[in-house]
């Protein structure tokens, strides 16, 4: 049982930073890390606080073996602060300081926007963990219940991650930024996270599963372009998350998927073959693929929103400058400058969706969307897949990028799915169509009803196909603490 | 940018703001129409402002003094979700011509102060409620209101980050409120005026940039219970009814303006303008119930609107010409007869917001980057508040004695009670004891003046007007003058001007419009500003401005 008040961070915190000769970041942790043990403990319900649950724990950064899998109980968890191995000579690869050598310390003129970046990245690590406190309670299987808490607790790591860059490189407003990141609250009135998605609920496990898909992507693609940041401590960092976001994927993925596989055999089993037989399939106990469609309209467009403007300065200035870069920049064919480069952006003019090339350094925002859409369609396609296969004829659908958005050049006009403007009132009476209403919400929430029994599922979802660890199909992922 | 800029306005036209007038508090809603730019090849976003959405705001301002006399309070907010104001536009800036720039800094501070002042001048208090971003002009917006209220959701922040990110200054009294107003510590300020972010939450309450700081989800009930609180402690006398601000009688010809009561000859030959200014034709109002009966047709009134209108289109667009004359004519004794009613009636509020609006047109005038002179002629009405006009222009010359051939009354100069407080200028001094700041006896010897028609001689040995020549000299030496004038070099004429016209103390308003106002337009002509490598130009780019690292 670790000590929480006299931690002993030389031992308990997994790092690779040479923290415990580090006295003056110890001290800064230290002084944290109580109100980040405050903040989980309000957190979760407690009896899931007590309970032990098989983790996978990151314990180095060797690619091979990085993680260890054990039960823990989750306030136990040890948040490592891990930084990927340096890359011997890096150089910075993007903006007006390309191939000078990565910076190792902040340079001072570029020192605000980082800590804005890095404080935006680190804002949105504990909202989702906030918005989905409550799923434990109807968690369809102990299995889903693991792959829940493991993604929070990851999360929890990524917010150490981000605190300690802000408390190690940037004095005083570091810290202070660091224990803002624990005031701000996700939905809260007072102060809200940062970032729309991460302010609106995740009621129940099929938003949950939508969310890991679509919203970690975006995840994912920060992450990535902070990869190819010149401020090397960060691309270390961000590289390292990189590892694990991806299995918050694969639990999105997996999990929508699971959720349409259930509704498939049931229909297939009461042969019922039209997939907009609404009341008939809910009657067996499963969502209807169409409602599903609207869950994949919402939450894709939430995670659109989290982009940005199309043409954005911020954007232009963080990547001339070398501190965000591209998807995959050091595998694009270009000079790395795109001073004189130009980029296709899709904007509103007088009443029609147009597409204009404007200079690519403002388009950083815009093409990292692009390369996000490509991405999220893979996953899209397999369920499209698993649909054929079941002999079902429906299709899902990615929404235009114009439908149901906040921010951009979209944020003006009322788009439906298919990319075609309309007027306000319209979009709103037919928005029942394409958004989950509050009957579908409620449908759902019906369903959603714990089921703890080891290697059991809620009827709205199937098995998976592997356990987690390669442990067998009842293996207990939660010993469930009985209070 | 050649487009005929237009100042008058009225509701009906409004596209960037919103009004709710909840008895005798206002709220005022910034919400900018991205495609309402005054000018092609830039979007207005993030309740980013052009000379067009602060033209609405100074008639707003206007407006409320005088058809919502009963508003004590005027809540100025954004109606944008996550922003307050983003400040001026900076591609507008950017693609802005020089002189453009520096019209519309000057119409943006005339327009800060005039809002600023209203709680003093007619106990009509601006107080602004900040939620989201309150960025550069943003902030300075919130600066020129009396309290200002910061929403702590630990995001919202005030900022003025001019110098970080486009290499300028916050010039519309951004820097000088900072220090002189809000007296932030001077090496608070340093910080706050270095960093682009800017500074949230209580720290902003604690360095004075804010005077409130409260939870967000008390926010908008705070806001409400502050204004009402305060629009019940205000010592602004009930008024039931406004008047209505008519649309000005006015028409545009090749070569001038004609309004009801204000001439405007354009000479651009010669590069002058000629403004005259035609004095009452009927007595004045019975008593202030006659006056707020005629409303917006009182003469007095008429004159300001116009006059205002005149100085702001010749700034604006015409700005080849470089000299502007003031000329009346009229009954000396019916302007003192229009004013003193007002003076006797001060404790009006119509009676009031008259004279107010005067001493603001008259400012407008002393602000005006032109040479001006006041031509006396025969015939003219240089009394009370045109009088002013004598010192408020560089030089006046006068018609001494009888002209041959002109039958018009002799030129003379009337003082009034006006020309000793009512009308001060922005070194808080009245133009008569900036005048004779070396002499400062010589008030009370023209107080005794008051009221007499005093001849061209009288009020040379007065010290009233610059040079009085009869009828031989005349039209030679006012020749001799324009001439020369039009000879100098505009830019040194402006400086030169601006130097000679606020002699005496400084306020916080000629520092903005002095020390700031000039170091401004020195960074507007600077490369590392403007050049094209420059920050300013360079903003939106991606691309940052390059320095000429010298200090000069
Ligand atoms: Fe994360
Ligand atoms: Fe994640």
């Amino acid at each position: 049982m670790i000590d929480l008040i006299n931690v002993s961070y030389d031992t308990q915190i997994p790092n690779n930073v040479n923290l415990s000769q580090d006295k003056k970041v110890l001290k800064a942790l230290e002084k944290w890390h109580p109100g980040y043990i405050n903040w989980w403990n309000d957190l979760i319900p407690q009896n899931f606080q007590e309970s032990m649950v098989y983790l996978r724990t990151a314990v180095s950064v060797d690619p091979k073996g990085w993680a260890k899998f054990d039960y823990v109980k989750m306030p136990e968890y040890r948040w490592g602060v891990l930084l990927a191995p340096a890359v011997e000579d890096r150089k910075i690869p993007m903006g007006e300081h390309y191939g000078e050598p990565a910076w190792q310390e902040v340079p001072g003129e570029y020192r605000n926007m980082l800590k804005r970046l890095i404080v935006i990245q680190g804002d949105t690590e504990p909202g989702s963990v906030e918005q989905q406190r409550f799923l434990g309670l109807t968690a369809p299987s102990l299995y889903d219940m693991r792959n829940l808490f493991q993604v929070n607790v990851e999360e929890g790591r990524h917010l150490w991650a981000m605190v300690y860059l802000l408390q190690k490189y940037f004095g005083r407003d570091g810290r202070e930024e660091a224990d803002d990141l624990l005031v701000r609250s996700s939905g809260s009135d007072d102060s809200p996270r940062m970032l729309g998605a991460f302010n609106e609920e995740t009621p129940d496990w099929l938003s949950f599963f939508m969310f890991t898909y679509f919203t970690d992507r975006d995840g994912k693609m920060q992450l990535e372009s902070l990869a190819q940041s010149g401020f090397d401590p960060l691309s270390r960092t961000c590289r390292f998350m990189l590892t694990e976001e991806a299995h918050h994927m694969f639990v999105g993925e997996t999990g929508v998927g699971r959720t349409i596989q259930a509704t498939l055999e049931a229909m297939n089993k009461a042969g019922i073959t039209d997939p907009y037989d609404i009341n008939k399939i809910r009657d067996l106990g499963v969502i209807d693929l169409p409602t599903i469609q609207k869950k994949l309209n919402l939450h894709y467009t939430l995670s659109l929103d989290l982009f940005g403007q199309e043409v954005s300065t911020n954007a232009a200035n963080a990547f001339n400058y070398g501190i965000k870069g591209r998807y995959m920049e050091q595998r694009i064919d270009d000079d790395h400058k795109l001073q004189n480069d130009t980029y296709a952006v899709t904007s509103v003019k007088d009443g029609k969706i147009i597409t204009e090339d404007v200079p690519a350094l403002t388009a950083i925002n815009m093409r990292l969307r692009d390369d996000y859409v490509r991405d999220a369609a893979g996953g899209v396609g397999r369920w499209n897949k698993q649909i054929a296969k079941a002999g079902i004829d429906y299709e899902f659908k990615m929404p235009h990028e114009g439908f149901h958005r906040q921010i951009g050049v979209f944020s003006a006009v009322a788009v439906d799915p298919d990319g075609n403007i309309m007027s306000s009132d319209e979009w709103h009476k037919r928005k029942d169509e394409w958004l989950p209403t509050k009957a579908d919400g409620d449908y759902i929430q019906s369903l959603m009803v714990p089921c703890y029994e080891p290697g059991k599922y809620a009827s709205w979802i199937a098995a998976p196909k592997v356990g987690i660890d390669n442990k067998p199909g009842d293996f207990e992922y939660v010993k469930l603490h009985m209070a | 940018m050649t487009k005929i800029i237009d100042f008058q306005t009225d509701p009906s036209k409004y596209r960037h703001w919103k009004i709710d007038y909840d008895g005798p508090v206002a709220n005022l809603y910034m919400d900018v129409d991205e495609n309402g730019g005054l000018f092609e090849g830039y979007e207005l976003k993030l309740n980013s402002y052009d000379l067009g959405v602060d033209i609405e705001l100074a008639d707003i301002v206007q407006r409320m003094r005088f058809e919502h006399p009963e508003v004590k309070v005027i809540v100025m907010q954004s109606a944008k979700d996550k922003v307050f104001c983003a400040g001026a536009n900076i591609r507008m800036l950017g693609g802005a011509a020089h002189s453009h720039k520096v019209n519309f800094c000057k119409f943006t501070n005339e327009t800060r102060n005039t809002y600023e002042a209203a709680l003093a001048d007619s106990g009509q208090n601006y107080i602004c409620a900040v939620k989201g971003a309150c960025a550069g002009g943003g902030y300075e917006l919130a600066l020129a209101c009396n309290h200002i209220m910061l929403t702590d959701d630990s995001t919202s922040s005030v900022a003025l980050p001019e110098v970080p990110l486009l290499a300028v200054l916050p010039g519309t009294g951004g820097l000088t409120r900072v220090t002189d107003k809000r007296k932030v510590r001077r090496d608070r300020a340093d910080v706050f005026c270095s960093i682009e972010e800017g500074v949230k939450g209580k720290r902003a309450k604690e360095w004075r940039l804010v005077d409130e700081v409260i939870p967000n989800s008390k926010f908008d009930e705070t806001v409400v219970a502050r204004a009402r609180e305060m629009a019940a402690n205000s010592d602004k006398v009930d008024v039931a009814q406004g008047i209505e601000l008519t649309p000005l009688s006015r028409s545009f010809t090749a070569d001038g303006i004609t309004y009801s009561t204000v001439e405007v000859v354009l000479n651009r030959s010669a590069k002058r303008a000629t403004v005259t200014i035609k004095g009452p034709d009927a007595a004045a109002p019975a008593d202030v119930d006659a006056l707020a009966a005629q409303g917006a047709e009182a003469w007095i009134l008429r004159c300001a609107r116009e006059l205002d209108d005149a100085i702001l289109h010749l700034r604006n667009n015409e700005k080849e010409l470089g000299l502007i004359e003031f000329q009346t004519q009229g009954d000396p004794e019916l302007v003192i007869a229009h004013e003193a009613l007002l003076l006797a009636n001060k404790d009006h509020w119509l009676a009031n917001e008259i004279l107010q609006y005067w001493k603001r047109v008259l400012k407008r005038v002393d602000m005006t980057s032109r040479s001006l002179v006041a031509i006396v002629e025969h015939g003219s009405c240089f009394a009370g508040p045109l009088a002013e006009l004598l010192w408020a222009v560089d030089r006046s010359y006068m018609m001494l004695e009888e002209f041959d051939g002109d039958n018009r009354p002799l030129a003379t100069v009337t003082l009034s009670d006006g020309n000793f407080g009512t009308y001060k200028m922005g070194n808080d001094l009245t133009r008569l004891e900036t005048r004779f700041l070396g002499t400062p006896e010589d008030i009370a010897t023209l107080e005794g003046l008051k009221g007499q028609q005093l001849e061209a001689d009288a009020a040379d040995d007065a010290g009233l007007v610059t040079y009085v020549y009869d009828d031989i000299d005349w039209e030679d030496e006012v020749r001799l003058f324009m001439e020369e004038r039009a000879s100098f070099s505009p830019d040194a004429m402006t400086g030169m001007e601006a130097n000679l016209r606020f002699a005496g103390p400084e306020t916080m308003e000629t520092r903005i419009f002095g020390r700031l106002t000039a170091w401004q337009n020195w960074i507007f002509q600077r490369p590392n500003a403007v050049g094209p490598d420059g920050a300013l130009q360079r903003y939106g780019t991606g691309m940052r401005g390059e320095y000429n690292m010298e200090r000069v």
